[in-house]
């Protein structure tokens, strides 16, 4: 239901031609469609990078071209030709977008307004030329301030490259390796954007850090490289993403994110998902191929993954934990909505290495229409880590009776003295659940809301606050027309 | 008002109802007895509109308005209140999330303004108070984990909250022991005497030495077969269906 005229057209014509190119001045600022050595050079020139950043893409490149796309997921879609993408285009211009929201989807709008997000904000989401004058700028300025006085960095990952060259060439890559899938090394190649941030020794970072109040990156970037550090005792609370559907223009999108946590530090990395799904015949739509890991390195340290996933054709997604310090905890919290046709393949791998270590894994999976989710994990616990425990849930709400559920669990254990628990169920929304709503005054769809709310419950406390409430009414919007 | 004419209802192509007639007034109390499979939770069913109750022939009207012509939500929004003999469990929903959502539509539906959350507070704590139910109650997942008498106290704080005009009681007394009989049957008394009309769909009569109806019918194979007052429940109760020549199984 989250059909937006712009991003179908658009993602269509990412593989036809490219209808922004008459702008002479922009055309200038795109490298040719296709991937090569030269297109990287050019990537890398744009973004006026240092020599070594440049010499970590051609390798990546390299070794990208030695490898082959991973076929073991659950999803279907045609083959992707990676010489018909363009890897770089200058930020846009406002000959682009709408002038107007007059020109924008009016179903697009419709769910704007029941997500109750703001005129101004709604121009922004649907890529209209805003002026520089709207409220979040000046409110950014504070923002970054604010930051700045406790020492935090925060910035998009091309000025870290320049700015902090040392922090970056100690962490590009060192949790997931170049090599690690194909997309990663895709991305490693052609890496145009993303964020960095460093949270300095014992700091509690303020406020919660979203990429929203990083000016100049209204679009959200195809390949995507975000880095964040957590120092010794320090805490942040990271949002990625948007539960407005936001215009795009690009079909593949392929991330990397990178989490450290060092001895007694905790990140709290929250993302909404709600990119174009396609339409109801399952034609268009973003196909997601994203690696996210966190490493815990130190002790008493802690990552927590919390990921409401309801857009995309394909997602293809599995945030980890690599629990290296003693006693490091890994938290795993998911809802995955699929609908239509939309394919899901998502789930966390937990790779217990330190002593006492221990991870949850929370997965709430919705199917609907003619959908298929799948949730794959891994649980791992190596020789030497000693008293790991984990504990694991995956449950499955199906809606309707076209669409699939799928519980691939993988558990390797290689120490004795771990304690792994596995839980799982299947379930349906029932007529009778339904009636019993009704009954009490609910409409259908309200009804849907409700009853898939509660049942993602345990994954929705751990959003914080402000995203939670618009997340409840995404569920309900993902699920629109799915029951009645 | 409510006025049921010529009701016949398949169930699955099955005729479970086949011409039934009832007419309820405002402020009055009717029970409902009959033998198993007679078509009484059919009945409620029928007239709150849920899937799969076919209304092949006849009219409920409600105040004038034809409720068969609408859906269940807006059935309910018209003041209509189904006590359900087996409420279900909605897992993750809380009682007070459940209960001001079901109220907030039902008052958008009349067009009335949505209840702020303090006042919501005010009113299900004291609704709770007056019937005697644990406010913790209220905290917990709908119906998750109640026993069944716990659940059908949860229906008597829902209907006390809602404050229908019409409530339909489906075996509400079925599976309570004494004190959970009293709580029930409070419940309904507190609306009874307000002008609202209910209807009390039992299988004993116990239920009716604490709610004394107004009537009492009979419905047997699909049709209303006898109706008197409360001694036709108490005649009931000591010769069976059979000594009044009512077959006990007669669907």
């Amino acid at each position: 239901m989250v059909a937006t005229e712009q991003a179908k057209q658009t993602v269509e014509e990412v593989s036809g031609e490219y209808k922004y190119g008459f702008v002479t001045d922009i055309d200038t600022e795109k490298a040719p469609k296709g991937l090569n050595e030269d297109v990287i050079r050019f990537i890398s020139a744009k973004k006026k990078e240092p020599e070594w950043l440049l010499d970590w893409r051609l390798k990546a490149y390299e070794k990208w071209l030695k490898m082959e796309e991973p076929k073991w997921a659950m999803v279907n879609y045609p083959e992707i030709d990676f010489q018909d993408i363009y890897y770089y285009a200058a930020p846009k211009s406002s000959e682009d977008g709408p002038k107007s929201l007059d020109e924008v989807d009016p179903e697009l709008l419709r769910v704007y307004e029941k997500l109750g997000i703001s005129l101004k904000e709604q121009e922004v989401l649907a890529g209209v030329a805003v002026d520089i004058v709207f409220d979040s700028v000046s409110v950014a300025t504070t923002f970054r301030k604010k930051l700045k006085e406790a020492g935090i960095i925060f910035c998009s990952i091309s000025e870290a490259a320049h700015d902090y060259p040392e922090l970056m060439r100690k962490y590009l890559g060192s949790v997931v390796p170049v090599t690690d899938n194909y997309y990663s090394a895709l991305n490693s190649a052609v890496f145009t954007d993303g964020t960095f941030v460093y949270i300095p020794k014992g700091v509690r970072c303020p406020m919660e850090l979203s990429t929203y109040f990083r000016i100049n990156e209204a679009n959200t970037g195809q390949f995507e490289r975000t880095i964040i550090i957590a120092d010794e005792g320090s805490y942040v609370s990271y949002l990625e993403g948007c539960t407005a559907p936001q215009r795009d223009e690009n079909q593949l999108h392929a991330a990397v994110v990178e989490l450290i946590t060092h001895d007694d530090a905790e990140i709290k990395y929250s993302t909404v998902q709600n990119w174009y799904p396609g339409d109801k015949d399952g034609k268009g739509g973003i196909y997601n191929f994203v690696t996210k890991r966190g490493a815990c390195r130190g002790k008493n340290s802690k990552i927590s993954w919390t990921q409401v996933e309801t857009g995309s054709a394909i997602t293809w997604k599995y945030p980890s934990c690599l629990l290296i310090g003693d006693n490091s905890v890994g938290e795993f919290y998911s809802v995955a909505i699929t609908n239509n046709h939309q394919q899901a393949d998502t789930g966390t791998k937990m790779i217990h290495i330190g002593n006492n270590t221990s991870s949850t894994i929370i997965s709430k999976g919705i199917s609907a229409g003619k959908s298929e989710a799948t949730y794959r994990g891994l649980v791992k616990v190596m020789a030497g880590a000693e008293n790991a425990r984990n504990f694991t849930q995956c449950d499955s709400l199906l809606i309707g009776d076209l669409c699939g559920a799928h519980t691939v669990p993988y558990i390797e254990i290689k120490n004795p003295t771990a304690q792994v628990e596995h839980e799982a169920t299947t379930s349906k929304i029932s007529d009778e659940q339904l009636f019993y709503c009704l009954q009490r005054g609910l409409d259908v769809e309200d009804s849907v809301t409700l009853i898939v709310n509660g049942f993602c419950k345990d994954v929705m406390k751990h959003l914080p606050m402000e995203f939670a409430v618009e997340a409840q009414k995404l569920l309900g919007i993902s699920l629109e027309g799915s029951v009645g | 008002m409510l006025e049921i004419k010529n009701l016949r209802v398949t169930v699955g192509g099955k005729e479970i109802l086949k011409g039934l007639n009832l007419t309820i007034n405002d402020g009055e109390v009717h029970a409902i007895m009959g033998p198993n499979g007679a078509g009484k939770s059919t009945l409620s069913y029928a007239i709150c509109g849920k899937d799969g109750y076919e209304v092949i022939e006849g009219s409920v009207l409600y105040n004038g308005k034809d409720l068969l012509s609408m859906d269940p939500n807006e059935r309910a929004g018209e003041g209509l209140f189904l006590g359900f003999q087996y409420p279900v469990e909605i897992p993750g929903v809380s009682n007070m999330n459940f209960l001001r959502t079901a109220l907030n539509s039902q008052r958008r539906y009349q067009g009335a303004p949505e209840v702020k959350a303090v006042d919501f507070l005010k009113l299900i704590r004291a609704k709770a108070k007056e019937l005697d139910v644990d406010p913790e109650m209220l905290k917990r997942d709908v119906n998750v984990g109640f026993s069944g008498g716990e659940k059908k106290r949860n229906e008597m704080v829902q209907m006390a909250v809602l404050d229908p005009s019409m409530a339909i009681l489906d075996e509400t007394d079925s599976g309570l022991d004494i004190d959970a009989l009293r709580i029930v049957a409070d419940g309904i008394n507190r609306l009874r005497g307000q002008d609202k009309s209910i209807l009390l769909i039992t299988h004993y009569q116990r239920l009716l030495d604490y709610v004394v109806p107004d009537f009492v019918h009979v419905l047997a194979d699909g049709r209303i077969v006898k109706t008197g007052t409360k001694d036709l429940a108490l005649q009931l109760e000591a010769k069976g269906y059979a000594g009044l020549g009512i077959a006990e199984n007669a669907a």
